[in-house]
């Protein structure tokens, strides 16, 4: 009898957790709407960040954001997808490839506050100023683990026979790879990149004193740039309602982007698996 | 044969050493930056650690004007905002694990892990400025008073609820850190029951144990390993996080008794200052505090990784 | 160990399914020449002095229980266990006269010469035409109007032409189990070998697709050294011209088909045949 009332009760609790963590989201993507979409309107594509107490908009910080996003995965994508590529290839069992596994996936977790610092002492001290492109190194430096693990990860699923009838063939471990190994695990690949965006588009720690942030229209790499986690930073803080209201809508898009982009994600792995099954 | 071109095949050896080396360079690429984060932030430090050698990290006082810093408030900020995050988390996170492996009838499984996921995803200055406008205030005006009036006066804990109720502080700040947490150490610690095998629990119930017997019992043991190292790299992340804590620490460089007085930790202190740090010695001291955290987290994590390794290995065995 | 012994007279069992394959024309020399053959895989040593000779244009069958090295036998004609560390090979394999394992031979030219074909069809991600051409494109003596003539001559060696010749642009995975197969053989046969090896390739087909093979490979005995391993003992009595048993990496006895399932010499050839192990 004590031990059926021990069960419901743990089992009940569970069931509280679930429900709690449940509520958490709901609560969360509901201020998220109620305070975002007020904020929301035509000018937040088409006008700058104003000063405090002005009127404006997020142009300035959405192109700057997505401008070292952009940067950010065009550089650390494939630094990523090469060597995942040459731990799942030529690497498999080595013990450095041991190390380069676990050093990656240490710096999945890693502050990224850490990689910020680190930016700003190799680039922005060395160029003396601060910069989009700082910016753009520091998120690539973020994508790269994330962008490793998955393309190691779906390159060894790929089905071993593949790479013995290629080689079988009288093919290069780079044809293989080039011509049968990517294709295969295309979706999966695309997944990677996908996440990785994700990742670094909501961050806000490494930016903060690599790129900066800029009051103004800008499209000058060498020179700090707009974006919207550093606005939503400082516009948040700060005791004026109307930047209060433009964070919030810069939270509001930030999140629904980062949400669109998880679940095309989840949906390219889904039909990736499905595929596989049949 | 008449279908080799000898040209075209000494091509293709050119190609395979290219590429070889192409991918062999981008994967040592992954340890330079481990190493040059290690370089950097040493040199950086090193202006500060200097001046003031191993007392920097037990010392209180933080003194731009007179040029004194002490990592000690931001340390212990740190600690105490991941530890009341773990706390909170932990079982949390269990609960959410075990109902869904257990509990979940089969078409919610994988709407509510999608959720749990999503919540993963979300960035941390959407749950920062969330914890500054609906849970501060929520903390301050309903819960902080409550612990005031009813721990407040408790023999050994009531100093830690003492104090005027913010809303913001050390104990604001591990509730947002908690919930951003949960999500993770959910699906870390689910991961790692669906990794028992089912035998191994149906032999539990064949015995007449019950669901809490058989988590309890079988696979919380079997699981031990890997349970701990998800514990463990939900740590470093707390750990390391700065937008869910710099909205709701309070910035305050000082060490109170009680949990609802502002503080900082090592990452909201650097994201704060960083930017208006006006001298050597300053900047100097915020990247020292950045060397702190780094080698804190970075010994936490890599243990972490180690234990799900073995775990990984030793299910792969069973398997 | 068992001991070899000849069956006693009165055991000699009669084969209980015909053995309707015919014995090996006599061709000249032979074309695959085995002396000494020792294989390990890292300390354990797989394969214990083989020595064989298999004539050209004919069938050869290997037999054996699981486990008995024939699967690594048939690698170590086309080099592939050097894909794999701690692998290694010792003593000569003479193809078409020359010794295939000195350190010195090309391994992708070795594989234009020697093709292969695995248990599981694997298509590589592109169109049947492709997959079929990839090999040529490899070699590199072959473009245009002449690559096309070569796939449609391999696709009809594998007895699929007619099936695939309207939709040579289908992705490879699109066809059929049995199709999917006769492709892998268009495509190890495009490249025209001196040896075909095949290792199960029909283990994982039906009973239709598995006789469509089966005559495939009948028709292309006619120009290729072919040597299958498989473990269906009903195949290889009826498929081929030679007969090979091996054992814990000891070749127990090679011959003809005829008079190894009929009357084998070695107690052990008798003992799998009949199905006391195996």
């Amino acid at each position: 009898m004590l031990r059926k009332i021990k069960n419901s009760a743990f089992l009940s609790l569970s069931l509280v957790a679930t429900l709690t963590g449940l509520a958490c989201l709901a609560a969360i993507l509901w201020t998220l709407i109620s305070h975002g979409v007020s904020g929301l309107s035509g000018r937040i594509f088409t006008q700058m960040t104003p000063p405090p107490g002005g009127q404006g908009g997020l142009l300035n910080a959405i192109y700057g954001s997505g401008v070292m996003t952009l940067l950010g995965i065009l550089i650390g994508s494939p630094i990523g997808v090469l060597a995942g590529t040459y731990l799942a290839e030529y690497g498999r069992s080595s013990r450095l490839s041991t190390a380069i596994r676990f050093i990656n996936d240490v710096l999945l977790s890693a502050p990224s506050i850490i990689i910020g610092l680190f930016i700003y002492e190799i680039v922005v001290v060395r160029m003396g100023h601060f910069s989009a492109v700082a910016g753009a190194l520091a998120l690539a430096v973020l994508a790269i683990p994330v962008t490793l693990r998955t393309t190691e990860d779906m390159l060894n699923l790929v089905p071993i026979g593949m790479k013995d009838s290629s080689a079988a063939l009288g093919a290069y471990p780079w044809r293989t790879t080039l011509s049968v190994l990517y294709p295969a695990a295309r979706s999966g690949i695309v997944t990677g990149l996908l996440l990785a965006i994700a990742r670094i588009s909501g961050e806000t720690a490494p930016l903060l004193f690599t790129a900066l942030n800029n009051q103004f229209w800008s499209t000058n790499l060498n020179a700090p740039m707009a974006n919207l986690p550093v606005v939503i930073f400082l516009f948040a803080l700060s005791p004026y309602k109307d930047w209060q209201d433009l964070a919030w809508a810069g939270a509001l898009i930030i999140t629904v982007t980062i949400l669109l982009l998880s679940i095309s994600a989840r949906v390219l792995l889904a039909l990736l698996r499905a595929e596989r099954g049949s | 044969m008449a279908i080799i071109d000898p040209g075209h095949a000494a091509k293709q050896l050119i190609y395979e050493r290219i590429f070889r080396s192409a991918t062999f360079i981008a994967a040592i690429f992954v340890l330079l930056i481990l190493g040059g984060v290690a370089v950097s932030l040493l040199r950086g430090a090193w202006p500060a650690l200097s001046h003031f050698g191993f007392s920097f990290v037990a010392r209180e006082i933080w003194n731009p004007v007179t040029d004194q810093f002490g990592a000690l408030a931001p340390i212990y900020g740190t600690v105490m905002t991941s530890l009341i995050a773990m706390l909170l988390a932990v079982p949390a996170g269990f609960g959410i694990a075990l109902f869904l492996t257990e509990l979940c009838p089969p078409l919610l499984k994988r709407p509510i892990g999608v959720a749990v996921e999503l919540l993963a995803a979300v960035p941390s200055i959407i749950f920062g400025i969330w914890g500054l406008f609906v849970l501060a205030p929520v903390l301050q005006r309903h819960v902080q008073p409550w612990l005031i009036r009813n721990l407040g006066d408790f023999p050994a804990i009531g100093h830690l609820f003492k104090g005027p109720p913010y809303g913001i502080g050390i104990l604001t700040a591990g509730v947002v850190l908690a919930i951003m947490v949960l999500p993770f150490i959910a699906a870390t610690m689910r991961d790692v029951f669906d990794t028992v095998p089912p035998m191994l629990k149906e032999s539990g119930y064949g015995l007449g144990a019950t669901t809490w017997e058989v988590i309890w019992n079988v696979v919380v043991p079997h699981s031990r390993v890997g349970i701990v190292g998800g514990i463990m790299l939900g740590l470093g992340r707390a750990l390391g996080e700065t937008m869910a804590v710099t909205f709701v620490i309070g910035n305050a460089h000082r060490i109170s008794s009680s949990l609802l007085a502002p503080g900082t930790t090592i990452s909201s202190a650097i994201a704060n200052e960083f930017t208006e740090a006006v001298g050597d010695l300053y900047t100097s001291s915020l990247i020292s505090l950045g060397l702190l955290l780094f080698l804190i987290t970075f010994t936490v994590i890599a243990l972490a990784q180690a234990m799900l390794r073995r775990l990984e290995r030793r299910s792969g065995a069973v398997a | 160990m068992i001991p070899s012994t000849k069956p006693p007279k009165h055991l000699k069992m009669r084969v209980p399914y015909p053995v309707t394959a015919e014995p090996a024309p006599d061709l000249g020399p032979p074309k695959i020449d085995v002396r000494s053959l020792n294989f390990y895989y890292g300390a354990v040593q797989s394969l214990h002095n083989i020595n064989m000779t298999l004539a050209d244009r004919s069938i050869s069958a290997f037999i054996g229980p699981s486990g008995c090295g024939k699967s690594t036998l048939l690698r170590v004609m086309n080099r592939m266990y050097a894909l794999y560390p701690n692998q290694r090979a010792e003593g000569e394999v003479l193809i078409g006269g020359s010794d295939i394992l000195r350190p010195s031979v090309d391994v992708a030219e070795l594989r234009y010469r020697v093709g292969m074909v695995f248990q599981k069809p694997t298509p590589f991600p592109m169109s049947v035409f492709e997959n079929v051409a990839f090999g040529l494109r490899l070699a590199g003596g072959v473009r245009g109007a002449d690559l096309k003539v070569r796939v449609e001559s391999a696709l009809r060696d594998a007895a699929i032409w007619d099936e695939v010749k309207d939709k040579l642009n289908a992705d490879g995975r699109s066809l059929s189990g049995g199709q999917q197969q006769r492709l892998c053989i268009a495509r190890a046969v495009a490249v025209q070998p001196e040896v075909l090896l095949l290792d199960e390739p029909t283990a994982a087909l039906d009973p239709i697709s598995t006789q469509r093979v089966e005559e495939t490979l009948q028709a292309l005995r006619e120009k290729y050294c072919i040597v299958v391993v498989t473990h269906n003992l009903q195949q290889a009595a009826r498929v081929s011209n030679v007969t090979g048993f091996m054992f814990m990496g000891e070749l127990v006895e090679i011959g003809p088909s005829g008079q190894i399932f009929t009357s084998p010499k070695d107690r052990r050839t008798d003992d799998y045949i009949t199905g006391r192990f195996g």
